[in-house]
């Protein structure tokens, strides 16, 4: 393959936005005629790269060559001149124009100065027949198509314009199976007709099916390129999670913890049966006795998050059913959950967290105050103690209820989130992603605290990205995978390396 | 001092002083208040006085604005509760009695929190955003009074009800006494109950206060609600005030006005924090601002210039990019590069 000229090469691309370098040095090789995946964890510089190719950021360094030219794209338009396209997983079309006119645009054939529709009507009609779409009707408004149509139509568009590369990122996230199979005969037949075909998803059994070739990307640097018959599902996770089989293999295991088993007779405190929501998650038979640490483990974007979210009523289940100490419950908005005695510290700290304009008191009682309502103001006496005793309790610093949380480290602003569901006394209390960002020593607090509150009898589902993690605190981990939950395992004497085999294997 | 001019009101508050001192040079009588018939009288009274509707109306508006809202009809809500109010009166068999006058009163104060309610419906129910939610009231609303009053300037002779607007109690206009107790109860409401603080965490980050588990709904319900009750109050005064209901031209532009007191007070647009004193120190300025151009004498033409460039002024001193110009400027350039270092470590 030495021979051919790859149609698209990047080489030693670096990009940095302020305090971090998003891209480092990575290089990056696309043929014609194959698929190939970028692989890599959230935040390894994937989306990165692609708004280098298309032109969204300006790399610092390196250099692009598109056919054996090279290229410094500084706006998208570049890009597509070149005959890079791209279609988001939101698609990027006009939903009030019809089929042929988002096909067109911008270059629609023309008489005399007025547009030919009959000639714009004819080439919509060809190029969908090309991709056997010829039962989408040119006519009908794109708003009218599911989502997985609009993808296939925004396809079209780039065969329409004789695209060479044709990057596809995330196309599937929002998409069924039949979907997902219309989808993929699309793509090979553009691949076999000679278009280079970027494909990045989070789906790994996807990647696995479609792709020819992947290029690993770990904390904004290049970890190789391979052929994706030669690399296994287990060196992939290992590639991209940058731990060594062997390294782990010796990683000391955590002292399998011993609590409140779940024997018979007991009731969970929440028992989800067939849980799911079009377009996020499916299947999930999950259930979490009192005094119990549930762990989630996945790779980010497996639909970890999506769980909890359903659990707390962020997003509304849309199949399967909740039990709450036996008892079926509906739980529709996160004012419910929190009636339920449900709390959750969600991944997102600035967005989902914080009112940082508000003083670290407000912050710490608001939850407290919101199921109170506003008309039963807690009295500033009782405010006084409850943030004195929690700031006291998770060493919160500065020591000074009135700071305005905006102004505090990662680490501060997660304890007081944390105190936040904390003085409303959950049953159940939901941990995404708590120790991210944070400072070892903040971490090390947060999973004592863990431990403390589930041996004080609360529930308690914890989501990490670091599998030691998860081990070190979890009684019993349920693996999600491509967006459903596909194992539980009990956490006695468990490794790392055997988690990640279960990730990497999918159902047992 | 330094840290007293880092004060949130500080530039509002040295704004409107600035004005009053500038009255008081042009004219030395300017600030002399004097008793008359047992009523106190004087250019500061008069400010007062001719400012409440538009204090009242501010107060509501901050607490939409805090939610990151903003209310357009506020005008039309005092069209339509002069209308409504002034309409009964002149029909009701005894238009010069108390109880009528009482019952007007209730009329249009009812009507407002109707319209607030309609307002907070489309809001918070339906999902509109609110400057077109209440854009279809500030354009419906002058066409309903109009219905109310059949298109005529109403005209009513009732003592009662004249007093809203005109009258005294203790020495003091009883419209300066209204917006008093009006400011006094929103403040209560607002801060003895933690509506304030939800309402500003509504504001601030909406998908964080979900996720609290506010209701989000309920409290952007209650300040529309608010906001329309302060401008039908508002309504009764001005029509009060003129013995008389213009379908037209009652409030006209006063959403405007509101606005910019809101904005002059140091509440942003963007919603979160707010000032209810800011607010009315806000709406002093625009107020004081009119009372400045026929003490100066400048010409009609040149008014709306003047009181542009004023806003202007106020709103840029409160911007952090030109108060951080400034500051670069007042202070020498080591010490202030200092200062911003030990910032950083601080945060």
């Amino acid at each position: 393959m030495n021979e051919i000229v790859p149609v698209v090469e990047m080489t030693d691309i670096a990009i940095g936005f302020p305090g971090v370098k998003a891209l480092d040095g990575v290089d990056f090789r696309l043929f014609q005629g194959e698929v190939h995946a970028l692989m890599g964890e959230n935040g390894a510089g994937k989306s990165t790269l692609i708004k280098a190719l298309t032109g969204v950021y300006t790399i610092d360094s390196g250099t692009i060559t598109v056919l054996g030219e090279p290229k410094r794209f500084s706006t998208p338009g570049e890009s597509q001149a070149a005959g890079i396209s791209t279609v988001y997983q939101e698609v990027n079309l006009c939903p009030n124009l019809t089929v042929e006119e988002n096909v067109l645009l911008g270059r629609e054939p023309r008489r005399r100065g007025s547009i030919d529709w009959k000639g714009v009507r004819s080439r919509t009609r060809a190029v969908l027949a090309e991709l056997q779409l010829d039962h989408i009707d040119p006519g009908s408004l794109l708003s009218t198509h599911s989502i997985a149509i609009q993808q296939l139509i925004a396809i079209a568009r780039s065969v329409e314009i004789n695209a060479k590369v044709l990057i596809l990122d995330e196309p599937t996230s929002s998409l069924d199976a039949d979907e997902v199979n219309q989808l993929f005969r699309v793509i090979r037949d553009l691949r076999d007709r000679g278009v280079a075909i970027l494909f990045v998803s989070h789906f790994l059994e996807q990647v696995y099916e479609i792709s020819d070739r992947m290029t690993v990307l770990r904390n904004g640097k290049l970890v190789g390129e391979y052929l994706t018959r030669d690399l296994s599902r287990m060196s992939l996770i290992s590639k991209m999670i940058g731990k060594d089989m062997e390294a782990l293999a010796e990683l000391d295991q955590a002292p399998a913890r011993t609590r409140a088993s779940n024997g018979a007779g007991v009731t969970p405190f929440i028992e989800a049966q067939g849980l799911g929501r079009k377009g996020s998650v499916s299947d999930v038979d999950l259930s979490i006795y009192p005094g119990e640490v549930v762990g989630l483990a996945g790779l980010l974007g497996a639909g970890r998050t999506e769980i909890a979210r359903l659990f707390f009523g962020a997003d509304k289940a849309d199949e399967g059913t909740i039990k709450l100490k036996g008892a079926s419950q509906k739980i529709r908005s996160p004012r419910t959950a929190i009636d339920k005695r449900i709390g959750f510290c969600s991944e997102d700290r600035k967005e989902e967290g914080l009112i940082g304009d508000l003083t670290v008191r407000d912050n710490l009682v608001l939850a407290m105050q919101a199921s109170k309502g506003w008309a039963r103001r807690i009295p500033r006496r009782v405010q006084d103690q409850l943030v004195a005793e929690y700031i006291e309790a998770l060493d919160i610093r500065p020591a000074n209820p009135d700071a305005l949380i905006r102004n505090l480290s990662g680490g501060n602003q997660q304890k007081v989130l944390l105190a936040r569901w904390l003085v409303t006394h959950p049953e159940l209390l939901i941990l995404d992603e708590p120790t991210r960002g944070i400072d070892i020593g903040a971490k090390t607090q947060i999973q004592k605290l863990v431990n403390q509150l589930a041996a004080d009898g609360m529930s308690i589902l914890f989501i990490s990205s670091e599998l030691e993690e998860v081990l070190r605190v979890s009684d019993r981990i349920a693996v999600i995978k491509d967006r459903a939950m596909v194992a539980e395992i009990n956490n006695d004497g468990v490794s790392v390396e055997d988690v990640m085999t279960v990730i990497a294997g999918g159902a047992q | 001092m330094k840290s007293l001019l880092k004060h949130r009101l500080a530039w509002p508050v040295i704004a409107l002083a600035a004005l009053l001192l500038l009255n008081q040079v042009f004219r030395p009588d300017f600030m002399s208040l004097r008793m008359q018939d047992g009523h106190l009288y004087g250019s500061l009274i008069d400010i007062m006085r001719n400012g409440a509707p538009t204090i009242l109306i501010a107060l509501g508006m901050t607490l939409v604005i805090a939610t990151r809202g903003i209310d357009l009809s506020v005008g039309a809500v005092v069209a339509i509760a002069g209308a409504a109010s002034c309409a009964y009166i002149a029909a009701s068999p005894e238009p010069g009695s108390p109880v009528t006058a009482a019952t007007a009163v209730l009329i249009a104060v009812v009507a407002g929190l109707a319209l607030g309610v309609w307002n907070g419906f489309l809001v918070s129910t339906i999902g509109v955003q609110p400057i077109i939610a209440t854009l279809v009231l500030m354009t419906a609303g002058r066409g309903v009074a109009q219905l109310i009053t059949g298109g005529q300037i109403v005209s009513v002779s009732n003592d009662s009800y004249k007093s809203i607007g005109a009258g005294y109690l203790f020495t003091l206009p009883i419209s300066i006494l209204i917006t008093a107790a009006v400011f006094a109860l929103a403040a209560v409401l607002t801060r003895r109950t933690a509506l304030g603080t939800l309402i500003e965490a509504v504001g601030i980050n909406p998908v964080a206060s979900r996720l609290a588990g506010l209701r989000a709904r309920n409290i952007i319900w209650i300040v529309y609600v608010f906001s329309a009750v302060c401008a039908a109050i508002a309504g009764l005064m001005i029509s009060s005030n003129v013995t008389a209901a213009d379908a037209n031209n009652a409030g006209l532009y006063i959403e405007m006005d509101a606005i910019l007191a809101v904005v002059i007070g140091g509440t942003s647009l963007a919603g979160g924090r707010y000032t209810l004193v800011g607010t009315v120190v806000g709406a002093f300025i625009i107020q004081t601002l009119t009372t400045t151009v026929y003490t100066l004498g400048i010409p009609p033409e040149v008014t709306l210039v003047f009181k542009a460039l004023v806003v202007i002024t106020v709103c840029l001193l409160q911007a952090p990019k030109a108060r951080n110009l400034l500051s670069r400027f007042k202070a020498a350039p080591k010490p202030a590069a200092k200062e911003a270092a030990k910032e950083k470590v601080a945060i």
